[in-house]
């Protein structure tokens, strides 16, 4: 198949199909299709030109995800409050390929300088991080891996109609249900939980409820709900999977305490165990040597992986030292209600900032590494004590 | 049909089985119209800007039903919607619109003249009178569907259109996005301003997109005449004022309305119309006339009295809070207007409205006494 299509040429010259209403837009000139930007702060309104939106605006990927549809959420999304927005989303796995012009340097902006020419690295060994199983406990509450993944031959959340939404939720009880041992668990299906169900996966906090940020209704996440979507997770509850949220699925090891090691080992052997299941159904994860997981907003690409903890540095965090302290270890920090949120009485949620460009373990390594130098320097914080010898270098 | 839509086109490889929503938990005109059969039989169509049936039904299956209101859960992106999903329409069409049939000819009037009376409901009891309808514009698609150039072009024409109109319908247009902050201030002040919707029954249906580009509210200086631009409709058009005096109300409306139909005519972009539906607008129920007429009215007897819902159905007139469509009422006050848009003129239904709110007013003021109302309890209009 074409990765892409020219809508300027007649249909049936040199694609099979044309999109309607794209082609009906074109009657309109550039200019005044041009979306107005000026009051926008998102890495889609940074990049984006009337030049560049005039040559963008007549292609299409193979399953009609066009450029107005990648731009949309950064459009309805002007700015938010604490975060740099991205402002543009996938459709297809073919977006990337098609709107590259745009989305090149809005990975490049977002990924710390990321070249088109880059290669990234996957590396899910869990034996190849080091240490990581002594993070002291009275200070980190939790830890906690998480990464999306995309069934290739699928569009993405933003796109994908219910049938093809349904087929992803199948393909993932299939390959879920063959899980064994630790991993032995059971899925529940958003639509037909039962009261009782709904409230013990509430008080896991596991249960993910329809989105309501305007950044994900933009880009049409939130059509059809509670279809296809469902949660599984293991008996232990360590090791969760969310099926059709923001991404095809969405992967979570986690545990209380501060042994990320552990965390990290179920992560990569669960990981690679549902990997194998849907290859082995002819649909494998979307991957490539350039952006590596390919998933739907442009933040997640490359390991898609955010590890972190939850851990209570009430002096370090107000610190004057605090933040640059974060930026050198290539850290970030949330609140403990997620990626918009405060934190509160002093614990922080702490991970890596970055995504695409390091590989699983380094980045893991970034948090054990760096979380460990944190709670040290809360330590001595404590205990009336300068940190200034022991300040980390720019990682 | 000359070309294809490349998303529908790639849905069709699914088994109708697999994209038929799961309408089971519904209620709503949709739902309880569209089955696996017509889903399969009308899915492959498009109208000629592309609007599918996945987008028709969107909404509707995003909102599963509403406490206090039964929703259409459909919507029209263009002119064609209407005929390219008849088989879908027609049905809730006649559910929402009292057995309104697909032959059946809708009458336009708007000749204020006709109305009779109207002009002295009793001021102590009706607080403010308002007539409202929305109008779409000929050649530009709806606004679940339109484009940014096209929701600007349909935003310059009525700027155009409402800038040029003059005598008590001297205004001026207040485009949201330019908006200075004594100017916000005002118009909410005056209850004109109207906010990015938040209703997932209109988000679903792609209405807020590219949000407060192309939209505005345009009012006269005497802030009794007022169209919404761009909104839920390509334009809505407002005439109110405080007290009873409908007729009055109703006269501005018609007048104004027409003022502005001849400009757009002129250009070549008259309004959506046609001798079966009337005024086409997005949302099937309005439908017809668009029209909805109503009072502020203070009925704290008569809303408690049992037989309240009774006499409302048999005026054919509905209630609503002072909030609009989907608000309680406040203080014994309601929002009392026209329940049917499609198959009586807005002569009619104005009509409805005035004769309906004098009948209550006087059942209030009897129960007020503590006299009886049973022999005033009228028969079904």
């Amino acid at each position: 198949m074409q990765p892409e299509a020219d809508l300027l040429h007649k249909p049936g010259e040199t694609m099979p199909f044309g999109n309607t209403h794209n082609q009906l837009k074109l009657k309109y000139s550039s200019e005044q299709e041009y979306p107005d930007l000026s009051k926008h702060n998102n890495h889609m309104a940074k990049i984006l030109t009337p030049a560049m939106y005039e040559r963008l605006r007549t292609k299409e990927t193979p399953s009609g995800f066009t450029l107005d549809d990648v731009i949309q959420t950064g459009i309805d999304n002007p700015g938010h409050p604490f975060i740099m927005t991205v402002g543009c989303v996938a459709g297809d796995e073919e977006t990337y390929e098609v709107f590259k012009e745009l989305l090149d340097p809005v990975i490049e902006d977002r990924h710390g300088g990321y070249k088109p020419s880059d290669k990234h690295k996957t590396d899910l060994n869990p034996s190849n991080l080091k240490g990581g199983d002594d993070l002291d406990s009275n200070y980190v509450l939790s830890s906690r891996v998480r990464t999306g993944r995309s069934v290739r031959g699928f569009c993405l959340p933003p796109h994908c109609s219910r049938g093809e939404r349904r087929a992803v939720e199948k393909l993932s009880i299939e390959a879920l249900a063959s899980l064994s041992g630790d991993l032995n668990g059971k899925y529940y299906a958003l639509k037909n939980m039962t009261d009782a169900e709904q409230q013990q996966l509430i008080d896991d906090h596991f249960l993910f409820d329809k989105p309501v940020s305007p950044l994900l209704l933009a880009s049409g996440m939130g059509r059809d709900w509670p279809d296809a979507r469902g949660i599984w997770h293991n008996d232990s509850k360590t090791f969760l999977v969310w099926v059709n949220e923001e991404d095809h699925l969405r992967v979570i090891s986690m545990q209380k305490g501060g042994n990320m090691k552990e965390v990290f080992n179920r992560f990569c052997t669960g990981l690679t165990k549902i990997e194998t299941l849907f290859k082995e159904r002819n649909h494998a994860f979307m991957w490539n040597e350039h952006l590596g997981y390919v998933l739907t907003c442009p933040s997640n690409l490359g390991t898609g992986l955010r590890a972190g903890v939850h851990v209570k540095l009430p002096n370090m965090s107000k610190n004057a030292k605090f933040e640059d302290v974060l930026k050198k270890l290539r850290l970030q920090k949330r609140g403990t209600g997620g990626v918009d949120t405060a934190a509160v009485g002093g614990v922080f949620d702490i991970s890596n900032a970055d995504r695409l460009g390091f590989s699983e373990v380094e980045l893991v390594q970034m948090v054990v590494d760096g979380v460990k130098l944190l709670v040290e320097m809360e330590k001595k914080l404590e205990k009336g004590q300068s940190i200034d010898d022991i300040m980390p270098a720019q990682k | 049909m000359p070309f294809g839509n490349t998303h529908n086109n790639f849905k069709l490889n699914y088994k109708v089985e697999d994209e038929f929503p799961d309408l089971s938990k519904h209620n709503n005109h949709m739902a309880k119209v569209l089955t696996k059969e017509l889903y399969g039989k009308i899915r492959d169509r498009q109208t000629p800007s592309g609007y599918t049936l996945d987008d028709v039904i969107q909404t509707g299956v995003d909102n599963p039903g509403h406490p206090f209101i039964m929703t259409v859960g459909c919507v029209a992106g263009d002119e064609e919607s209407y005929e390219v999903f008849k088989e879908l329409l027609d049905p809730v069409i006649s559910d929402r619109h009292g057995g309104y049939k697909p032959t059946d000819k809708h009458k336009t009037d708007m000749n204020f003249e006709n109305l009779k009376g109207g002009d002295d409901l009793d001021p102590n009891y009706v607080l403010s009178s308002r007539v409202r309808t929305g109008r779409s514009i000929k050649g530009f698609t709806l606004p679940p569907h339109n484009s940014r150039g096209e929701r600007r072009a349909i935003e310059k024409l009525s700027v155009e259109a409402l800038t040029s109109l003059d005598g008590e319908f001297k205004g001026k247009y207040y485009p949201l996005k330019s908006m200075t902050d004594a100017e916000q201030e005002q118009l909410i002040n005056d209850h004109f301003l109207f906010d990015k919707p938040v209703s997932p029954l209109l988000t679903c249906a792609g209405m807020a997109r590219d949000w407060p580009d192309g939209r505005g509210i345009m009012h006269n200086d005497n802030k009794t005449f007022l169209v919404w631009v761009n909104e839920e409709d390509h334009l809505r058009v407002i005439s109110m004022q405080k007290g009873g005096n409908m007729r009055e109300v109703f006269k501005r409306f018609c007048v104004g309305l027409q003022k502005i139909e001849e400009i757009f005519k002129k250009h070549n972009h008259g309004f959506m119309w046609n001798e079966h539906l009337g005024y086409i607008l997005t949302c099937p129920s309005n439908l017809g006339t668009g029209l909805r007429g109503g009072v502020h009215v203070k009925l704290p007897k008569l809303s408690t009295h049992p037989k309240f819902d009774e006499i409302l159905t048999r005026l054919r007139l509905q209630k609503r809070g002072t909030g609009g469509v989907d608000t309680a009422s406040v203080g014994g006050v309601f929002d009392i207007s026209n329940a049917d848009r499609l198959g009586s003129s807005e002569v009619e239904q104005v009509q409805l409205v005035v004769d309906g709110v004098k009948l209550m007013v006087e059942l209030e003021k009897k129960l007020e006494k503590g006299e009886a109302i049973d022999s005033l309890i009228p028969a079904q209009k």
